[in-house]
């Protein structure tokens, strides 16, 4: 049983104007078997949370703390916060040149597991995983998300995040710019993941349809730099019918 | 990243530059005066490291063995300054140190590929310098007589003062690479000059690699001697602490249908490592239906490091297919970096990703596979020297 807990998180970006507070004093706890969906509109600095626990570099976090089974995770590098057993699964994943797939993953399960992965049962991991998000196993060769499609790039992540199986995913729109049967292989990736019982994930949403696929234990409305609101399942019903203004005018009132 | 230029129709990328561009060349000494440093062709070059070549320091020496491993079908010789085949490529030398190579090197290496002849391996010359008190002097012509396919590596390992002029000639329909591995001590000193005459239809590679050396600089300068000729000019160079790396390229499209595409990646680290790339490209009158890009890419590993880099298009016809060029000077990039570490990849070993990755494409492209893993292994060994020493905030 583990504990992601986030207390009172405050964190700035640099402007040309200075420094710009994004997060407001953000709490929440996830513990491993639960999935929790962050929802809220755009600029509410839902991606700023997924990239602050993940520990870039352009974020600074002011006050507040990032614990994992009372670990101080704002003390780690990034990749010891992966070692820890983070995941952040981009938005936006970066395209590294030059860098084959399968020398990235090798590279990585290599760093996550303090030794290199047996050879013969490595590949066959691999391509399973690929086969199991849809990728032609032809991915392994290319250049990491370089000339992917959008949604080639969200079913590498996904396959990540099943080959690496961290403790806790952060998952950043995973679902933005997925037609619907992308969106289900995401999803049945996902849920597989889950399935495990043991593995938290921080689910980060604009839109409610991912939630059709990955069913939440816990709903959290995040607006203007916090959470406004938190409920179950329920609460992503009503934000699909209401949408956000209720909690935008509140928050700027 | 600075100057950054992406590709662009050519309308809008004249630059008229001064005529430096096509300097005239001249066998005669008394043409060319002892540069002070401020001459364009010049001003990059730490001239006091030169051991005075560039003045009248003798160049006879005789500091280098040469080692030829010639493929079969391929004719190698050392011949007299007297044979006819020097001077074939229609170079004429326009600075001073390769004039003076010119008339100080009293022997020829050639190297002839025959008519019609298709060669798979590739023929290797390696020089080794065997002592820096005497300035040397090379030339060498090579030959890929017309519809021949062969590959050229010229290899340079071990400390010299050497001053050469490298001649090729790419017969109608010939398919060439030519491959120059500059791998010297840490105290050579190498003034080169590649010039190549590239015939009707014919295709020429060239690939200059430079890790070695306290100071190298290279010019390559392409003519077509027909229309249809393609030239690919590729670059790889690492410079380290304190070394000097200069890269001259020269593209005169002077007969229509020509097309070139030069690529140079370069990578720098320590206190002042100096890269200089200058990609001059001359688009004449008469070289309508022409292509051409050039590209220059430098990531700049540690603090203290200086990359100069220097694209000039010059255009004399409109009518062309395009013409463009690209310089990018960088740090490493925090997004790639960040990616990586977010798998759990540590800092060192995400840099050394990313440089490897950086080179991997270009190395790829050179066609040679003996020669491609050795160059992997360099860059390799290259960044055991320093990458992962740098900080962490000196990415930013």
């Amino acid at each position: 049983m583990a504990t992601l807990e986030i207390r009172d998180l405050h964190v700035t970006v640099a402007t040309d104007d200075g420094a710009k507070e994004i997060l407001k004093g953000v709490d929440l706890t996830v513990k491993s078997g639960e999935t929790h969906a962050i929802m809220g509109p755009n600029g509410s600095g839902k991606s700023t949370l997924a990239y602050s626990i993940a520990g870039h570099p352009k974020y600074t976090v002011s006050s507040g703390s990032v614990t994992l089974d009372g670990l101080n995770v704002l003390d780690m590098k990034v990749d010891e916060r992966a070692r820890a057993g983070l995941f952040l699964a981009m938005q936006y994943p970066v395209e590294v040149p030059g860098v084959s797939v399968a020398n990235f993953l090798r590279t990585a399960k290599t760093a996550l597991d303090g030794e290199a992965p047996k050879l013969r049962t490595w590949v066959k991991e691999v391509n399973t995983a690929m086969e199991k998000m849809s990728m032609d196993t032809a991915f392994a060769q290319r250049n990491v998300n370089e000339g992917f499609s959008g949604g080639e790039k969200k079913r590498n992540e996904i396959m990540q995040l099943e080959l690496l199986n961290p403790k806790f995913a952060v998952l950043d729109e995973t679902d933005s710019g997925l037609d619907i049967d992308a969106l289900k292989v995401v999803a049945d990736g996902v849920n597989r993941f889950r399935a495990q019982g043991d593995r938290g994930v921080l689910l980060i949403t604009h839109y409610t349809r991912i939630l059709r696929y990955i069913k939440p234990d816990f709903v959290h409305v995040f607006v203007n730099g916090r959470v406004a609101e938190e409920g179950g399942p329920a609460l992503a019903e009503q934000l699909e019918a209401e949408g956000y203004d209720k909690y935008v005018k509140a928050a700027t009132a | 990243m600075t100057d950054t230029l992406p590709a662009q129709a050519v309308q809008d990328a004249v630059e008229t530059v001064a005529s430096h561009l096509h300097p005239v060349g001249s066998f005669d000494l008394a043409d060319h005066p002892v540069p002070t440093g401020r001459e364009e062709i010049w001003r990059f070059t730490p001239l006091k490291r030169l051991r005075g070549v560039h003045q009248d320091a003798p160049l006879d020496g005789d500091l280098v063995s040469v080692k030829v491993q010639a493929a079969d079908g391929v004719t190698v010789a050392t011949v007299g300054a007297d044979n006819p085949l020097k001077g074939t490529s229609g170079y004429v030398p326009y600075e001073r140190v390769s004039t003076r190579a010119w008339h100080a090197a009293d022997k020829s290496l050639t190297v002839t590929v025959p008519q019609d002849t298709e060669v798979a391996d590739s023929t290797i010359v390696t020089v080794t310098g065997t002592g820096t008190e005497t300035a040397t002097a090379g030339h060498a012509v090579i030959v890929a007589e017309p519809n021949s396919k062969a590959t050229v590596v010229l290899q340079f390992e071990g400390s010299a003062t050497f001053v050469d002029n490298v001649e090729v000639v790419v017969g109608d329909g010939a398919q060439l690479t030519v491959v120059s591995v500059q791998d010297w001590a840490d105290d050579a000193v190498h003034h080169t000059h590649h010039h190549t005459q590239v015939g009707r239809d014919a295709r020429f590679r060239h690939v200059a690699v430079s890790f070695g050396g306290d100071l190298v600089r290279m010019n390559t300068t392409v003519e077509y001697a027909g229309p249809g000729g393609e030239v690919e000019l590729l670059g790889l160079y690492f410079a380290d602490a304190g070394q000097h790396l200069e890269h001259r390229l020269f593209v005169d499209h002077n007969a229509p249908k020509t097309k070139s595409n030069v690529d140079y990646k370069g990578a720098l680290q320590g206190k002042g490592a100096h890269s200089v790339w200058i990609g001059d490209v001359l688009i004449r009158k008469a070289a309508e239906g022409i292509e051409t890009y050039e590209s220059n890419r430098n990531l700049v590993l540690t603090d203290g490091c200086q990359a100069d880099s220097v694209p000039n298009l010059e255009i004399e016809t409109g009518e062309i297919v395009g013409a463009g060029h690209a310089s990018t000077t960088g740090r490493f990039d925090d997004e790639q970096l960040f990616y990586l570490e977010s798998r759990g990849v540590p800092e060192r070993e995400a840099r050394r990703l990313v440089v490897h990755g950086f080179f991997r494409d270009l190395i790829r492209r050179i066609g040679v596979p003996e020669l491609e893993e050795r160059l992997m292994a360099a860059v390799e060994a290259e960044l055991e020297a320093t990458v992962g020493l740098v900080p962490a905030g000196a990415a930013q």
